[in-house]
């Protein structure tokens, strides 16, 4: 579930209000979105890829976690869905590399092609 | 809400816009329409699709490979599929991925020989690009706008929909010429991926109108996840191996055929996988593919590849099982005047028989439904003369009591997940298990009927829709007397010949099932 907003990189664009699919933030006063409906969020990262100075972090847990992250225990982890899915400037988008490997099947059946 | 209605008129109003919602309003744009889009969510982001990546069962039009391809999941599905229609959803994929290609600009991964290869896109890369072309196209796109209920004239013909602004304040009104549905299945809010906007409102708000629905006894679709995450990628699990936690490995377990073994073990202990049949190769390939599926390990400190890490299985409903609105023929049409059903919204029968639509068919069936059914809509809506007679509202449970509300919208949601996640009531399905969940189903639909308590309607109705699915899902269970597809009956174990005939399911206060034709007409 979304855990944090860092008002360190946030830039107040309010992308995250806009993009979020179940509505998770509110605007907050001061520029920076509160998380506002934690209980809502479908832990499904977009936020994270939306978010154009990767402020945001989604912790892997379907359910919130028992105490509150702190940012610096994840900061090298802000940003990198965005990575990997290839989306910022100047990167290659994720979906030009996106060849997965072929669907193993059970004995007896015949293998499938490369998923994509 | 005491903000004065927006007000809207236009030729189609298409109801979400993930793959199916966004295809349908291209179409009608494209077809010289007037079209809003509504989105319970933000179009770009809503949706199984946009959270995840998915193949697409885009064929080469060489008579042979479609053969194989129309082949290949008819056994599985129990022949209940439909070879016409088969074969004009690949027609309809094949050149819409193409022209996907070209408009879209979707940056397809090429080949060694340097062609595009357009079997599958990532989620959120298609669904922004799919955002750009409606709206460039001209499309009006009201987010954060969840559907509550069809607006029908005298006659009974659908001519548009009310729903709630969440973000803006107050409720919208829009009087269309036509209506399409493409609010995805129901997947009970188990956590799946993506899938919490998945509620089933655009169901309940067409049966309120009249549609009937079909397939709804093959509606238990379960993924697998890790257990603590949300991120549901079963067919990377074809390359694991399955444990009891003291280690020892779980016979029989599989993620295909041996699913069924997880789910039955799940009951009392936790199973473990590991994906210890994949090589270097598979690993890059894998973190390619599908980068989100390494955020539930990568982020929790576990090596999926060395590691060995519980297992669950969350509820995928009607979204990955292929229940949903019947259709009247490939336009998309619908028992009801004015209104067409795309995507999971809609019955995947017609190219899935009784199998899971999950990956490929569900994604073309959603281009192509969609782009069908934008275009009958458009074509509809130029027919509508007054565009101003008469409307009333059709929505009933959660929005119009009938008595009291006693109990709050996210307690209903709660006891109906109880009924319908468990594994030995909907995926290990026994007559004697279900007659009891039904009963019980049926009481939180007089609950939700009399009223229930909760500030924001389209909460009241999320709960109201999960409701009325479970009940049908249940109905459809028990009256098909036999194993078939995924509908798998411990207590009626095979196939009946008997059987092999669709079976139709509807009615709100008074569930109804009807046994149906194969044919329908492409």
């Amino acid at each position: 579930m979304i855990e944090i907003v860092s008002a360190e990189r946030c830039i107040g664009c309010d992308r995250c209000v806009d993009i979020c699919p179940t509505d998770v933030f509110d605007r907050g006063s001061g520029g920076v979105p509160v998380i506002a409906r934690q209980a809502d969020c479908q832990t499904c990262f977009l936020c994270e890829a939306w978010c154009p100075v990767d402020a945001l972090f989604v912790a892997p847990e379907r359910d919130p976690l028992p105490e509150r992250l702190d940012e610096a225990d994840v900061g090298g982890t802000l940003g990198s869905y965005r990575e990997a899915i290839g989306w910022g400037h100047g990167r290659t988008p994720g979906a030009r590399i996106a060849v997965g490997p072929p669907l193993r099947h059970e004995p007896g059946d015949r293998p499938g092609p490369p998923l994509v | 809400m005491t903000d004065a209605p927006l007000e809207i008129e236009t030729d189609v109003l298409v109801a979400e816009g993930g793959p199916a919602g966004t295809w349908a309003a291209l179409r009608a744009a494209d077809a010289g329409a007037d079209v809003v889009l509504v989105d319970k969510g933000w179009c770009g982001a809503s949706g199984a699709t946009a959270a995840a990546g998915t193949g697409v069962w885009y064929v080469e039009p060489d008579p042979d490979t479609r053969e194989a391809a129309m082949a290949s999941r008819e056994a599985l599905g129990g022949y209940l599929a439909d070879r016409g229609w088969m074969a004009r959803v690949l027609d309809e994929t094949y050149a819409g991925m193409n022209e996907f290609a070209e408009r879209g600009r979707y940056p397809f991964p090429v080949d060694d020989e340097g062609r595009q290869i357009r079997r599958g896109v990532q989620g959120p890369e298609y669904m922004r690009r799919m955002r750009m072309l409606v709206r460039r196209a001209g499309v009006r796109i009201l987010d954060h706008s969840p559907l509550l209920e069809l607006l029908t004239d005298a006659d009974g013909a659908v001519v548009g929909a009310v729903g709630q602004r969440r973000q803006a304040g107050g409720d919208y009104r829009v009087r269309a010429g036509a209506v399409v549905l493409a609010t995805g299945g129901c997947a009970f809010a188990s956590g799946a991926l993506g899938t919490h906007v998945d509620t089933g409102d655009g169901t309940l708000a067409a049966a309120e109108v009249g549609a009937h629905l079909s397939g709804m006894e093959f509606s238990n679709a379960y993924a697998i996840a890790p257990a603590h995450s949300s991120v549901t990628k079963t067919a990377y699990y074809s390359y694991a191996s399955f444990y009891r936690a003291d280690g020892t490995v779980l016979e029989g377990a599989g993620s295909t055929r041996g699913r069924s073994v997880i789910a039955r073990t799940l009951l009392s202990e936790p199973v473990l996988a590991r994906l210890d049949h994949a090589g270097p190769a598979e690993r890059e390939a894998m973190r390619r593919g599908q980068p989100n599926f390494f955020l539930a390990f990568d982020r929790a400190g576990i090596d999926p590849f060395t590691d060995r890490f519980p297992i669950t299985l969350l509820a995928e409903g009607t979204v990955r099982g292929t229940g949903g609105i019947a259709l009247a023929s490939t336009a998309c049409d619908t028992d009801v005047p004015g209104l067409y059903a795309a995507g999971d919204t809609a019955t995947r029968e017609y190219i899935c028989g009784g199998f899971t639509g999950g990956g490929s068919h569900n994604a073309a069936w959603a281009l192509s439904s969609g782009s069908w059914a934008g275009c009958a809509a458009a074509r509809y809506a130029r027919t509508a003369t007054d565009r101003h007679r008469v409307a009333t509202g059709a929505g009933g449970a959660g929005l119009r009591p009938t008595g009291t509300g006693r109990l709050a919208a996210r307690e209903v949601i709660r006891e109906v997940q109880g009924q319908v996640l468990p594994y030995d009531l909907n995926y290990l399905r026994h007559g004697d298990r279900l007659w009891p969940a039904l009963e019980k189903l049926h009481g939180l639909w007089r609950e939700a009927r009399d009223g229930l308590v909760d500030d924001d309607p389209w909460r009241a109705r999320e709960a109201a829709a999960m409701t009325a699915t479970a009940r049908w899902m249940y109905t459809a269970a028990l009256a098909r007397d036999e194993s078939r597809g995924m509908h798998k009956r411990e207590d009626r174990p095979g196939l009946d010949p008997a059987w092999h005939q669709r079976l139709d399911v509807g009615g709100l206060d008074e569930p109804w099932t009807r046994t149906a034709a194969l044919e329908v007409a492409a």
